[in-house]
């Protein structure tokens, strides 16, 4: 230590500056405990209820014939979502090609399945039987190798998925354009510059950062076809919001079971709210 | 590049592939290394080149002066076919650059010839355009190993050694966006390099950089100068074009109003637009 620094000290202590004290938010105490309250106020109701036939919902909560609807619901998302986005992906490049032919087709397709309400869509793929009743599979406007009944083709569960894929496509393609319009101009020149082949381009550029912008919507958009799917429920199909329906009918617990879906439906979507945070990290790589 | 005439000292960039269709079969000898007639260029109706006449020959500096407007970069772009020409022709290496000629006409080439043809020219931007998502070692074995399906092994030690030419030797493993600008430029520059390209184009690639990082980008493109590596730089840096350019090129409304050696250009430019422009400048 030198001379300068000690006899700087003292000067030191006596110019501190000043401390800094945080404002107090007097009203937002106030605030918190009213929420408090409130939130209390529900648990009791929901708790103290014996109208909610809490033990009844532990009892049809692991049902087999639940957890098989609950499968069901899920392969109707899986297909639903991996098709739709397919599709979508496939609408989305038409929609950005230079060809007119090709971005018109696309912009139809999203116009005409966006405007269609899905219970009516559903119910079209249902009864095609009525409108086609066999369907051929050859060449176009030429000779047929062999042909269907489109009963034996589209069953209710083919027809399920066919509906919500092709409703879902019409949203994906969206999300999809949107995604790929997000990525600076300046990635798909550096590319093309650097003489990187078309489909490497976008499947390893444009795509991934892309994701970004992709991701939060769709998975927006899967959460949405989890719940989406109860709506097939007017196929008979035994999803999980079928299949309660149909046990309250036989035991009048119509409450209880509608609470044994909620919370599955609560499950699976904290579950992919979980792995949509994950996939979001990954993408997010590189942007600190 | 066997049959260039000029001595080249420790090439950067190396000699490129054998059979590229740029510069193969021993064409390089008897051709400027870019040579462009003609070339005309409009957006809509704006004409932004006019017939410019613009021939670099191999190992040389080009530096392109020129108000904002005049065309530089639109040209520059030209160049690696970016931008197609109107009217016209560019010639890098002796081959026409996305065009087939047959006859009295052109047709143009399709994608995978553009994209092999690019790979011979590389490209460095204003705005870096570097990919965020990729490693900055990513960056620079993407294009060589997607575009030119160069060995893994080979790509890797190449861009080790590119790497440590720009400074950037511990920066191999980080992301883009935690560098600086200028760091940012130099990775840029490295991944360009990283193809073997027998030219290389930078579109003002100082001009997005803070003034204090302007130097170390400067520097390491002194550097591939000194190595003869064949360079056109569209730029405002008046300094750098005094010091290294072999050929200056004064550009204004989409025409090449003048070209010599710096110290004509620069110092005694003999026309009343390039005074008006250096005096502004400097």
């Amino acid at each position: 230590m030198t001379l300068s620094e000690v006899s700087a000290q003292p000067l030191l202590r006596e110019e501190r500056p000043p401390e800094v004290v945080t404002a107090r938010h007097p009203l937002r105490w106030v605030a918190v405990a009213g929420v408090l309250v409130l939130l209390a106020m529900a648990a009791s109701a929901l708790i103290t209820n014996p109208a909610w036939e809490w033990e009844i919902v532990g009892q049809y909560l692991f049902a087999p014939s639940v957890v098989r609807s609950v499968v069901i619901t899920l392969e109707l998302t899986v297909m639903g979502i991996v098709l739709g986005f397919a599709l979508g992906t496939l609408l989305a490049l038409m929609r950005l090609s230079p060809n007119r032919l090709l971005s018109s087709v696309a912009w139809g397709y999203v116009w005409l399945f966006r405007s269609v309400p899905l219970i009516l869509q559903l119910l079209f793929w249902y009864n095609l039987a009525l409108l086609y009743p066999r369907l051929s599979f050859g060449v176009p406007f030429g000779p047929a190798f062999f042909d269907i009944g489109t009963m034996d083709l589209i069953g209710p569960l083919t027809a399920a998925v066919l509906g919500l894929a092709l409703h879902q496509a019409a949203y994906a393609a969206e999300i999809v354009r949107g995604g790929l319009l997000s990525v600076d101009h300046g990635q798909r020149e550096a590319a093309a510059a650097l003489g990187i082949p078309r489909t490497r381009r976008l499947l390893c550029i444009i795509l991934p950062q892309a994701m970004r912008t992709i991701v939060p919507n769709a998975g927006n958009e899967i959460i949405g076809l989890v719940k989406g799917t109860s709506v097939v429920y007017i196929m008979a199909l035994p999803e999980l919001f079928y299949q309660v329906q149909v046990i309250y009918n036989r035991n009048g617990r119509v409450m209880a079971l509608l609470l044994v879906a909620a919370v599955w439906y609560l499950i699976l979507t904290t579950a992919l709210s979980i792995v949509q945070y994950y996939v979001e990290r990954h993408y997010g790589r590189g942007r600190a | 590049m066997s049959g260039g005439s000029r001595t080249v000292r420790n090439r950067v960039a190396g000699d490129p592939v054998p059979g590229n269709p740029a510069t193969g079969d021993g064409t390089a000898g008897e051709h400027a290394m870019v040579e462009l007639r003609g070339v005309h260029k409009s957006f809509g109706s704006l004409h932004v080149l006019r017939g410019v006449d613009l021939t670099v020959e191999q190992g040389q500096v080009t530096v392109i002066l020129g108000p904002s407007g005049s065309g530089k970069s639109t040209l520059l772009r030209t160049i690696n076919h970016l931008e197609k020409v109107d009217r016209g022709s560019v010639r890098v290496g002796g081959r026409l650059l996305g065009y087939r000629q047959v006859g009295d006409r052109l047709h143009e080439l399709s994608e995978r010839e553009i994209l092999r043809q690019r790979t011979q020219i590389g490209f460095v931007f204003q705005s870096f355009n570097l990919f965020p998502h990729l490693t900055v070692r990513q960056n620079l074995t993407e294009a060589p190993l997607s575009a030119q399906r160069r060995p893994r092994a080979e790509v890797e030690a190449l861009a080790t050694r590119l790497l440590e030419r720009v400074g950037l030797a511990d920066k191999a493993e980080a992301y883009p966006r935690t560098l600086s600008g200028g760091q940012q430029q130099r990775v840029a520059i490295a991944r360009a390099l990283a193809l073997e390209p027998a030219l290389v184009l930078f579109d003002e690639p100082t001009s997005a950089l803070d003034p204090e990082l302007v130097g170390e980008v400067l520097e390491v493109m002194k550097y591939l100068a000194r190595s003869g590596t064949t360079m056109i730089v569209v730029t405002y840096e008046i300094g750098f074009a005094r010091e290294v350019a072999d050929t200056v090129v004064f550009m204004d409304a989409g025409l090449v109003v003048e070209s010599g050696p710096p110290a004509q250009v620069l110092d005694a430019p003999r026309h009343e637009r390039t005074r008006a422009f250096i005096g502004k400048v400097l």
